[in-house]
C-alpha cells in the first residue's frame, strides 16, 4: 500500500484549504524555477526515467511524447493542450484534481510547456464540468495574481493558460477531435498522420496530455524520476488515481501504487464488495471502453497496464467498475453500447453504422429476443468495426461486447433459451382497428 | 520519388502520392467513396483500406496515407502494401456491409441506378445477403433548391458535397449536422442552395442522395446516347457531354478537360436543356401585314431575294450573336463579301476589340490553367463568378493555396474569395497606387501578375481607353515577361473570339453594329443576336433557334439549330478552337445555320463555293489553320504593348460587369423554365401557391 509520504495529490478530497497559499505550504511550486533552470533535456530525461505512462487510457510514455515536439521553435508557435474532457463512464479522477488540487496541474502545465517550448497552454474542460472549470479558473487567476503565470513570472518561463469549456461530447476527448473542437469546428477526429506533434492546434506543433499525466510531473521532477520508478512494477511505475465505482461498500477515488492487487485495492479503500467476495460477478477495470473480466480472474491480478493485459483487458483510465451478482450483465453492456452509439461522431462508416447495429442487437440479447447464431454475428460485427475506424471510438465500442461474449456467452444463451421457452405464454394480440 | 511494393510488384511513384494513387499506378484497383482527386481528403468512408506490412495489425486507409509515411523494413527492404490479402477483403466486405445496412433497397426507382458507385462496388465487394435484421434508418428529404433533388435516406455520409461547396464553390451551404447514426447532410436551415455551381454535387454524390431535379425519373443512363461536345453558355468552352434519347436532350454533364473546366460546369450549362424544347423556331416566318406568319422556305428566301436585290450592297449588313459557331459566321462573312458589303460585326455588346490589333489584344492570354501559376491578380470591370463561373473556380483554387493577392476595380461583389476592393470607376484605374498602395506594391512585386479585363468594361465610349489603360498597367507591373503574358480579356460570349479570329468585324468603309442597328443599313442579317435592340427601319433577316427578342424584331425568320443540334467550332476565351458535335436534330423545318446561309446564297445568285460542312471547314482552315486543332497558340506580347501605347481618355464612370441576370443571358436560357426559377430565387422572389 502506498505510504502517505509518497502521495502526489495531497488534497484530492478537498478536505484542506484549496487556496494557493495553502498549496504553497503543501509544497507546490517549490523550486519550479530550479527545475526549469535545469533545462529541457534534463526534464525530458527525468520524465523518461520515471517510466510515467500517459494516464488518459492508452498508456503512451509521457517523456517520449514530450520529446516528439520539434527541438526549436520555427515559424509556428508550440502549444500544450490539456485534455480535461474526462467523459469515459466510470472515470472521475481529473475532476478531483481540477476542483481540489488544481495547482498540481497548473505547475505541471508550466514545466511541460517549458520542456516543449510552448508559451501557451489550453485546458479543454468537459462541458458538464462547470464547478470544476470554475475552481480551475479561480486557481489560475490566483496564480496570475501571485505571479506564477503570465509574463516574467516566478517560474522563469513566460506562460499563459487558457481554460476552454467544451460543449459536452465524449468524442472531444479524442485528441484530434479535441483540437478540432478547440479551433471552433465540429469535434470530429482528424486523420493521422500528420500527428499533432507536427501539425496540431491551428496547424502548429502541439502535445495533448491528460490532466493526471501533467499533474504528477512536478512532483516527479522534484523527487526524481527514480523515486517514481521505484513505485510499482517494471514498465508500470508510479502512483495512479483509481476511481472505484459500482458494487463496493465505499466507492472512492484513491491514489495508489501501480500494480496493487485488485483485492487489496477494494479491501483497503472501498470496504470490500457488497455482499462479500463471493458475490463478485465481473469487473470493468479501466472505464467503459475496456473488456470486462469475471471477478475470479481479476481478484489477484495486479492493477497495472501489463497485469491487466494478461487477462485480456486494459487499465485504461483506471476507472474500476465493480459489478456484483445482482447485476444484469447483458443489460449493463447493452447500456454501454447505447452510450457509444449515442456518442459516435458519425464521420466514418464502421462506427457510425456499426455502433447502432451492435446496440440494437445487444438490446435484444438483453431480453433474450435473439437467435444463438446472432452471438457469433455480433462478434463478427465488432471485429468489423474494430481497427477500421479513424479514431479509437470504434474499438471502444467493440471491446465491451467482445469481453461480454468471451466470458458470459453462457448467460446470453441461457436468456435466449428462456425467452423461447416462454414464447408460448398468452400475450395480448394486436388487432388492426376496424 | 519513392519506391514501394504493391502486391509484390515494385513501383516508383512521386513522393506526394497517397497509397491509393500508388496502388492505382501499380494496377491494383482500390474501391472508394469519399476520396475525390479535386477535393480534400476526408478518409471517412473506409472503403479504401489496404494492408501495410510492418504497420499496426490493422488495415490503413490508403486515401489518407502518403507513400512517404511508409516505413522500410528492418533490413531496409522496400515498404510493402497489399490490396488482395484476406485482411483487406474482410475489411472491404465489412465496410460495404455497414454502408448497405441503412441504405434503402430502392435501386429500381433510383435515378442513380446504372451509374451508382455504391451499386457497382456492392457488386464487386459486397456479399449476397444481409445479416441486418433491425429496422433501417429513414432520413427526411430536404428541399435544397430547384436543381438538386435529395433522397437523404440513400446518403452514405461521404461528405463530398460538403467539401465541394466549401472548397470549390466557396460557400458553406451544405454541412453534416448531428452525429453518429443521426448525422445528416443539409443546408442547415433548409434553404435553397445559392451557388451557381451547385449542380456539380450531383455528379460528386456517389449514390442517389443528390440527383438532378429536372432530370428526375426521365431516363436510365443506358438508354441515352452520349455525345461529347462543347458548352456555349459562356466563353470558357467547358467540355460537356450531351445525353439524348431520340431527338430530346435529357441532360448535360461535364467532361474532364484539365486545361479548361477540370470537371466542373456551371448550373446554366448543366440545366439549360429544357430551354432547348421551348420557344423553338421550327419553320420559317414572314412578316405580312405587320404580323409574322408561317411561311415556306421558298417564300422566305424569295422575300429576302426581293429585298436584297433592291438594296445597294453598302446598305446591307450582318451581325452575329453570342452563340454562333465559327462555321456559320464564316459562311455569312463569305456571303456578305459576295454581296459586296463590308458591314459585319460579331460584337453586339459593342466591345472595343479589333482583330487588327492582333490576337493578344483580345485573348485570355494567361490561359485558364495558367491562373494556377500566377501570383497576383487584378480584376477590372468583371465579375468572373457569373461571367465565367468555372474559370472563377480556378481563381479560387489558386487563392486557396495562398500568396495570391487579388484586387478588384468595378463592382464590389461576392466573388467567393477575399480581395482588396480598389474602387468602382475609371478614376481608380488611372491611379491604382492611390487606391491601395499595399496592393499595388504586391502587384508590382509579383513575378507573374495577371490582369483580367471584363468585356463589360471595354464596351461603350471609353472602352478602347479602358482596354489601353489595362494594357499599360500590365506593362507597368511586369505582366509581360518572358514566357508570361498576364494580360487577359474575359469574354462572356462563346462566339466572340471565333468571330474576332475570322475577322467578322466591319471592313473598309463598313459599319459597326451600333451604326447598323440604328438605321445605318436597310437589310440586316441577324445571326442570333438577341441581346440588343434594333431600331425600326432595316429589314431584318433573323437566323436563330429561339423566338426571342431578335425573332420578334425580324421581318423574315429562318429557323436555325441550337448548339446541341449542329457541328460547329467554338473558340474559347483563351483562343482554343474546340469542335462541338451534333447530339440531336433541329426541330421541324429548322436547319443548321451554315446550310441555311449556303441555300440562301444560291437563291441570291451568289452561290458559295462549298456545299458541305467539310467543304466549308476546308475553306476555313485554309485561311485560319489555327481552327484545326484545340491547341492554343500564344499571342505576341507586342499586341498588348501596341494597345498600351494607344492611350485615350478614360472619362468618368464605373466599370461594372454588364452581364445582367446570370441565369438569363441568352435565348436558350430565357426559354428555360428551370433557369427562370433559378433567376427568381437568386432575386429573392418567392412564389406562393394561390389560396
Amino acid at each position: 500500500m502506498l505510504q502517505d509520504k509518497d502521495r502526489i495529490f495531497t488534497n484530492i478530497y478537498g478536505l484542506r484549504d484549496k487556496s494557493l497559499k495553502a498549496a504553497l505550504k503543501r509544497g507546490h511550486f517549490d523550486g519550479t524555477a530550479d527545475i526549469i533552470g535545469k533545462g529541457r533535456d534534463w526534464i525530458i530525461n527525468e520524465m523518461k526515467a520515471s517510466g510515467l505512462r500517459g494516464r488518459g487510457g492508452a498508456g503512451f510514455p509521457t517523456g517520449l511524447k514530450w520529446s516528439f515536439m520539434p527541438k526549436e521553435v520555427g515559424e509556428r508557435p508550440h502549444y500544450l493542450v490539456i485534455n480535461a474532457d474526462e467523459s469515459e463512464p466510470g472515470t472521475c479522477k481529473d475532476r478531483e484534481i481540477m476542483r481540489n488540487d488544481p495547482f498540481t496541474l497548473i505547475e505541471g502545465c508550466i514545466i511541460a510547456g517549458f520542456s516543449m517550448l510552448a508559451h501557451t497552454c489550453y485546458i479543454y474542460v468537459r462541458g458538464e464540468y462547470v464547478r470544476e472549470r470554475e475552481a480551475l479558473q479561480l486557481a489560475i487567476d490566483e496564480c496570475y495574481e501571485q505571479g506564477y503565470l503570465g509574463k516574467d513570472n516566478k517560474c522563469g518561463w513566460d506562460y499563459d493558460i487558457i481554460v476552454h469549456h467544451g460543449a459536452g461530447a465524449y468524442i472531444c476527448g479524442e485528441e484530434t477531435a479535441l483540437l478540432e473542437s478547440l479551433e471552433g469546428k465540429k469535434g470530429q477526429p482528424r486523420l493521422k498522420p500528420p500527428f499533432p506533434a507536427n501539425v496540431g492546434l491551428y496547424g502548429c506543433p502541439t502535445t495533448v496530455n491528460n490532466v493526471e499525466s501533467i499533474a504528477v510531473a512536478p512532483t516527479i521532477l522534484r523527487r526524481g524520476g527514480s523515486w517514481f520508478a521505484g513505485i510499482g512494477r517494471q514498465n508500470n511505475t508510479g502512483t495512479k488515481l483509481f476511481c472505484v465505482s459500482g458494487h463496493v461498500e465505499r466507492p472512492c477515488t484513491v491514489e495508489e501504487a501501480m500494480g496493487i492487487s485488485f483485492r487489496e485495492l477494494i479491501e483497503k479503500h472501498c470496504g470490500g464488495i457488497t455482499g462479500g467476495w463471493d458475490n463478485l460477478l465481473a469487473v470493468i477495470p479501466g472505464g467503459s471502453s475496456v473488456p470486462l473480466v469475471p471477478g475470479a480472474d481479476i481478484i489477484d491480478a495486479p492493477m497495472d497496464f501489463d497485469g491487466l493485459k494478461e487477462i485480456k483487458t486494459s487499465l485504461g483510465t483506471a476507472a474500476v467498475i465493480v459489478m456484483d451478482k445482482s447485476t444484469d450483465i447483458v443489460k449493463a453492456i447493452a447500456r454501454i453500447s447505447y452510450f457509444y452509439k449515442h456518442e459516435s461522431c458519425g464521420q466514418c462508416t464502421p462506427c457510425r453504422e456499426g455502433t447502432g447495429w451492435m446496440w440494437r442487437v445487444m438490446e435484444r440479447m438483453a431480453t433474450g429476443h435473439a437467435q444463438k447464431r446472432e452471438i457469433d454475428m455480433l462478434l463478427d460485427v465488432t471485429k468489423q468495426v474494430e481497427g477500421h475506424t479513424i479514431c479509437a471510438l470504434g474499438d471502444a465500442a467493440a471491446w465491451p461486447i467482445q469481453g461480454l461474449v468471451r466470458h458470459f456467452r453462457a448467460e446470453i444463451e441461457r436468456r435466449i433459451d428462456e425467452y423461447s421457452h416462454n414464447a408460448h405464454e398468452v400475450r395480448p394480440v394486436l388487432e388492426a382497428a376496424e | 520519388m519513392a519506391k514501394l511494393k504493391v502486391d509484390g510488384n515494385e513501383i516508383e511513384v512521386p513522393d506526394h502520392f497517397t497509397l491509393l494513387q500508388a496502388c492505382e499506378e501499380a494496377g491494383a484497383e482500390i474501391p472508394r467513396f469519399c476520396f475525390h482527386e479535386r477535393l480534400s481528403i476526408a478518409g471517412n468512408c473506409r472503403m479504401c483500406l489496404v494492408e501495410v506490412k510492418g504497420g499496426p495489425p490493422k488495415p490503413a486507409a490508403s486515401c489518407a496515407m502518403g507513400v512517404r509515411d511508409l516505413r522500410p523494413g528492418p533490413e531496409g527492404q522496400l515498404p510493402e502494401v497489399f490490396t488482395n490479402t484476406p485482411m483487406v477483403k474482410k475489411a472491404r466486405e465489412g465496410v460495404m456491409e455497414f454502408l448497405l445496412i441503412n441504405h434503402p433497397l430502392d435501386c429500381p426507382i433510383c435515378d442513380q441506378g446504372g451509374e451508382c458507385d455504391l451499386q457497382d462496388q456492392a457488386m464487386a465487394y459486397g456479399v449476397d445477403s444481409s445479416r441486418y435484421k433491425e429496422n433501417k434508418r429513414a432520413v427526411e428529404d430536404k428541399y435544397i433548391g430547384p436543381l438538386v433533388k435529395t433522397i437523404m435516406t440513400r446518403c452514405i455520409h461521404c461528405t463530398r458535397c460538403v467539401r465541394f461547396t466549401t472548397e470549390v464553390a466557396g460557400i458553406s451551404e451544405l454541412g453534416l449536422v448531428g452525429r453518429g447514426e443521426d448525422a445528416e447532410i443539409t443546408t442547415f436551415l433548409e434553404q435553397a442552395m445559392t451557388s451557381e455551381l451547385q449542380g456539380n454535387v450531383i455528379d460528386l454524390c456517389p449514390v442517389g442522395a443528390l440527383t438532378s431535379r429536372p432530370y428526375a425519373f426521365q431516363a436510365r443512363p443506358w438508354e441515352l446516347t452520349k455525345t461529347e461536345t462543347i458548352d456555349v453558355m459562356d466563353a470558357v468552352g467547358s467540355a460537356i457531354r450531351v445525353d439524348t434519347r431520340g431527338r430530346e436532350v435529357l441532360r448535360i454533364m461535364p467532361r474532364i478537360n484539365e486545361a479548361v473546366n477540370e470537371e466542373w460546369i456551371s448550373d446554366k450549362t448543366r440545366f439549360i436543356w429544357d430551354g432547348l424544347r421551348t420557344q423553338r423556331l421550327d419553320r420559317p416566318y414572314l412578316r405580312r401585314d405587320g404580323k409574322l406568319q408561317p411561311a415556306t422556305w421558298q417564300e422566305a428566301f424569295a422575300a429576302i431575294k426581293d429585298k436584297v436585290s433592291g438594296t445597294a450592297p453598302e446598305k446591307i449588313g450582318a451581325v452575329a450573336g453570342d452563340l454562333a459557331a465559327v462555321e456559320e459566321m464564316w459562311a455569312l462573312k463569305k456571303l456578305m463579301a459576295e454581296i459586296g458589303s463590308s458591314s459585319l460585326d460579331c460584337r453586339q455588346d459593342g466591345a472595343m476589340l479589333n482583330p487588327a490589333d492582333g490576337r493578344g489584344s483580345y485573348l485570355f492570354n494567361t490561359g485558364i490553367a495558367g491562373i494556377e501559376d500566377a501570383d497576383a491578380l487584378l480584376i477590372i470591370g468583371a465579375n468572373p463568378r457569373f461571367e465565367a463561373a468555372v474559370l472563377n473556380t480556378r481563381i479560387r483554387k489558386r487563392w486557396r493555396i495562398g500568396g495570391f493577392p487579388i484586387g478588384v476595380i468595378g463592382e464590389n461583389a461576392n466573388l467567393r474569395y477575399d480581395y482588396t476592393y480598389l474602387g468602382a470607376g475609371t478614376d481608380t484605374l488611372s491611379d491604382v497606387a492611390k487606391a491601395s498602395e499595399g496592393f499595388f506594391d504586391a502587384l508590382k512585386k509579383a513575378e507573374r501578375p495577371m490582369i483580367i479585363v471584363g468585356s463589360g468594361a471595354i464596351s461603350g465610349e471609353n472602352g478602347a481607353a479602358v482596354l489601353s489603360a489595362a494594357a499599360a498597367l500590365a506593362r507597368e507591373i511586369g505582366a509581360l515577361a518572358d514566357g508570361w503574358n498576364g494580360f487577359n480579356v474575359l469574354h462572356t460570349a462563346a462566339s466572340r473570339v471565333g468571330g474576332l479570329d475570322i475577322g467578322f468585324v466591319p471592313g473598309e468603309g463598313g459599319k459597326s453594329f451600333a451604326e447598323m442597328a440604328s438605321g445605318g443599313v436597310d437589310v440586316l442579317f441577324n445571326l442570333g443576336a438577341d441581346e440588343v435592340e434594333i431600331a425600326p427601319g432595316p429589314f431584318v433577316v433573323y437566323i436563330g433557334s429561339h423566338g426571342d427578342r431578335g425573332a420578334h424584331r425580324a421581318d423574315v425568320i429562318l429557323p436555325g439549330a441550337a448548339y446541341t443540334e449542329k457541328d460547329g467550332t467554338f473558340v474559347n476565351l483563351e483562343g482554343r478552337a474546340q469542335v462541338g458535335s451534333r447530339a440531336s436534330f433541329p426541330p421541324g423545318d429548322a436547319r443548321e445555320d451554315w446550310a441555311i446561309i449556303r441555300a440562301l446564297s444560291a437563291v441570291l445568285g451568289k452561290t458559295l463555293s462549298f456545299d458541305s460542312l467539310a467543304g466549308l471547314q476546308r475553306d476555313l482552315y485554309q485561311s485560319h489553320p489555327g481552327m484545326r486543332s484545340d491547341r492554343v497558340e500564344p499571342a505576341a506580347h507586342d499586341d498588348v504593348l501596341k494597345l498600351a501605347d494607344r492611350g485615350g481618355s478614360l472619362g468618368a464612370g464605373s466599370l461594372g460587369s454588364k452581364l445582367g441576370d446570370f441565369y438569363l443571358t441568352n435565348p436558350i436560357a430565357r426559354a428555360s423554365k428551370v433557369m427562370a426559377e433559378c433567376s427568381r430565387l437568386a432575386r429573392g422572389e418567392h412564389l406562393e401557391a394561390a389560396e
